[in-house]
């Protein structure tokens, strides 16, 4: 009997399509877009894509990897401090140095998960939640960095303002698509599919011979690798780090309410929750407090009546798929 | 050089004390149902505050003395056991089950929704209620070392907390109900408990102790909004220092984790904090169980 793996859909070409038509749109906003509102537009879309890809692999991790972690923000804040060290100490070109910095969190990330996984479940994420604080205790005592109260960026001085946010800028395009990239990708490979097996059910994916240590250690070093990314490509555009903004548990619990409002476990998750966040913070991020606490109850709200995310739900309805991972078999 | 060390040590037991009882609450939750409250130390300051407007509220009493938080506290308790019951019954009951995430995610929102709400209310300063001079008063012990009178009463509040709810565990109806729904509760279920009802309860407790832990931290220092996350950590690396299942070993392990802090402190008062942070991070490497495990990860 003939038996055919369908692995894309008409959405998911359709998609294809329409997102490359929007990065190409996005990467040429420096020259058609109104130049008193170019800077302030490329400076918001810097924050959001970092955002983005700090969400996009939190859910990696948690959706994917089962990992519900909640010290995420010691490898954004891990490479944003490498990226500035690397520039101001070390004369390396702040651009080439994200990318350093995302690699440095990487490397961390393997030491840092063999205390890590000593715990599992909720007993995880606040473990993590305690190697983030020491990560920003450490970083509080280096007096190089300029201690708690932080540095800046040195080594931009000299590139004039339009040039230096314009690089920042189709740096982070460049970086959302690749993390996009990255994660798509992988979750297709076989290693995606090894991973999908182990968060269905960890004992069955070993019996069938999934390596299911070593496949968490991967999935940790990636999120930890865009983890970091995101941080160094934020302070980047921020030009200042201290290590208060830069281990903030808040990273974390907005990646958080952005995967649970779009969808956890999906690609689409976290892009649709990055743009509820964009659009909810635009509207309301003034009332301060009183924003926080809504966005605390909608997380709670949407945990317990509307488990599967507004993808999700989507999903469930018509059927879209943006970013197929599954495989379908017709028989 | 000695007497350094002895007080050093003595003003660690008494953290550790307090410690302790930031952490009872947590090991009780996740001893009966594997829940992880990331809310725990946002309950704790919100416990603070409402100690804080009830002093405000009370009617002067003269010759109470630094006592009245005390009778603060003894009216809050039964308002706590309510609290805990309910949110247990209504909202996290319905998170509970194999996947950890929905509990983390409600608790961790719960935890933003408290903090904000605080800073709403009270603003970002720093409180702390009157306890007429109770706070400072110190006694010389033999041998001339002294020691805080409230920080005391809070160590002794500490151990007879543990030995009660170990006693609570070990010995009661509701303790067997407890071990019974922690060790299997569909088995557990079909003996006719009632599983949701034995987890709310377990949670009212938890709120008891918290709420106590809350107005004792208000006496004895100034509380703000965001303290939260801190004390939620401390009581966290209380629990697993000590070991999961046994509440000595959580007052073991809060003791340790003060004493470290303590000389951490007396060191360097930048490092005290990330001392005892990392002293928690060795444990887990060298002995993941903690000191006195009682039950086993399954």
């Amino acid at each position: 009997m003939p038996v055919q793996v369908i692995r894309s859909n008409k959405n998911s070409q359709v998609a294809l399509v329409i997102g490359l038509a929007l990065v190409v749109v996005a990467a040429t906003l420096p020259f058609w877009a109104p130049e008193d509102s170019a800077s302030a537009w490329m400076r918001e879309f810097v924050e959001i894509s970092c955002y983005f890809i700090f969400a996009m692999m939190w859910n990696l991790l948690a959706g994917y990897g089962g990992m519900v972690s909640v010290g995420q923000q010691a490898f954004f804040g891990f490479g944003g401090y490498v990226m500035l060290m690397l520039g101001n100490l070390a004369d390396v070109n702040p651009f080439i140095a994200v990318p350093l910095g995302a690699l440095a969190a990487a490397l961390i990330a393997v030491p840092v998960s063999y205390v890590a996984f000593r715990l599992q479940g909720g007993y995880f994420a606040i473990g993590t939640w305690v190697i983030a604080e020491v990560f920003r205790l450490s970083f509080a005592q280096l007096s190089v960095v300029g201690g708690g109260s932080g540095t800046s960026l040195t080594a931009l001085r000299g590139i004039d303002k339009a040039t230096r946010e314009t690089a920042t800028f189709w740096m982070a395009l460049a970086c959302m698509v690749a993390a996009v990239a990255l994660v798509y990708l992988f979750l297709r490979s076989k290693r995606g599919l090894a991973l999908l097996a182990i968060r269905d059910n960890e004992v069955a994916a070993e019996s069938q011979g999934i390596a299911v240590a070593r496949m968490k250690l991967a999935v940790y070093v990636v999120a930890a690798l865009g983890a970091g990314l995101a941080g160094a490509l934020y302070f980047l555009g921020n030009l200042r780090i201290s290590p208060d903004a830069a281990f903030s548990v808040n990273w974390t619990a907005f990646a958080i309410f952005m995967v649970v409002i779009g969808g956890i476990g999906r690609i689409e998750g976290p892009i649709v929750g990055a743009l509820i966040y964009w659009a909810l913070n635009k509207f309301f991020g003034d009332y301060g407090t009183w924003y926080l606490l809504g966005l605390g109850l909608l997380a709670i709200l949407a945990t317990i009546y509307f488990k599967q995310g507004l993808w999700g739900y989507a999903q469930e309805r018509w059927g879209w798929s943006l970013f197929p991972t599954r495989r379908t078999l017709k028989i | 050089m000695i007497e350094t060390l002895v007080s050093t040590l003595a003003q660690g037991l008494l953290l550790g004390g307090l410690y302790c009882l930031f952490a009872l609450g947590l090991s009780l939750m996740f001893g009966v149902m594997r829940l992880t409250n990331t809310a725990h130390g946002d309950v704790i300051v919100l416990m603070s505050f409402v100690a804080f407007t009830g002093m405000s509220l009370a009617p002067a009493v003269a010759g109470a003395g630094g006592w009245m938080p005390f009778a603060v506290m003894v009216v809050m308790l039964p308002l706590a056991f309510g609290l805990g019951y309910a949110l247990q019954r209504y909202v996290l009951n319905k998170t509970l089950g194999r996947d950890p995430l929905p509990s983390l995610v409600v608790t961790f929102g719960l935890s933003i929704v408290i903090q904000n709400m605080l800073l709403e209310l009270y603003s970002a300063d720093p409180r702390s209620v009157d306890t007429d001079g109770l706070n400072t008063q110190s006694m010389i012990l033999p041998g001339g070392l002294a020691i805080g009178v409230l920080p005391l009463i809070i160590l002794v509040v500490a151990v007879s907390a543990t030995a009660l709810l170990q006693w609570l565990f070990n010995r009661t109806r509701l303790g067997r109900a407890f071990r019974a729904v922690s060790d299997d509760r569909e088995i557990a279920e079909l003996m006719g408990l009632n599983a949701n009802k034995v987890y709310a309860l377990a949670t009212a407790i938890a709120f008891v102790l918290i709420a106590v832990a809350g107005v004792l931290q208000v006496m004895r220092t100034t509380v703000s909004p965001s303290d939260g996350s801190i004390q939620l950590l401390f009581a966290f690396e209380a629990v697993i220092i000590g070991g999961m299942g046994s509440f000595w070993g959580t007052l073991a392990g809060a003791m340790l984790l003060g004493i470290v802090q303590q000389i951490g402190f007396r060191l360097d008062p930048g490092w005290g904090i990330w001392f005892g942070h990392i002293v928690f991070l060795l444990v887990l490497v060298v002995r993941p169980q903690g000191l006195f495990p009682k039950t086993r990860e399954s």
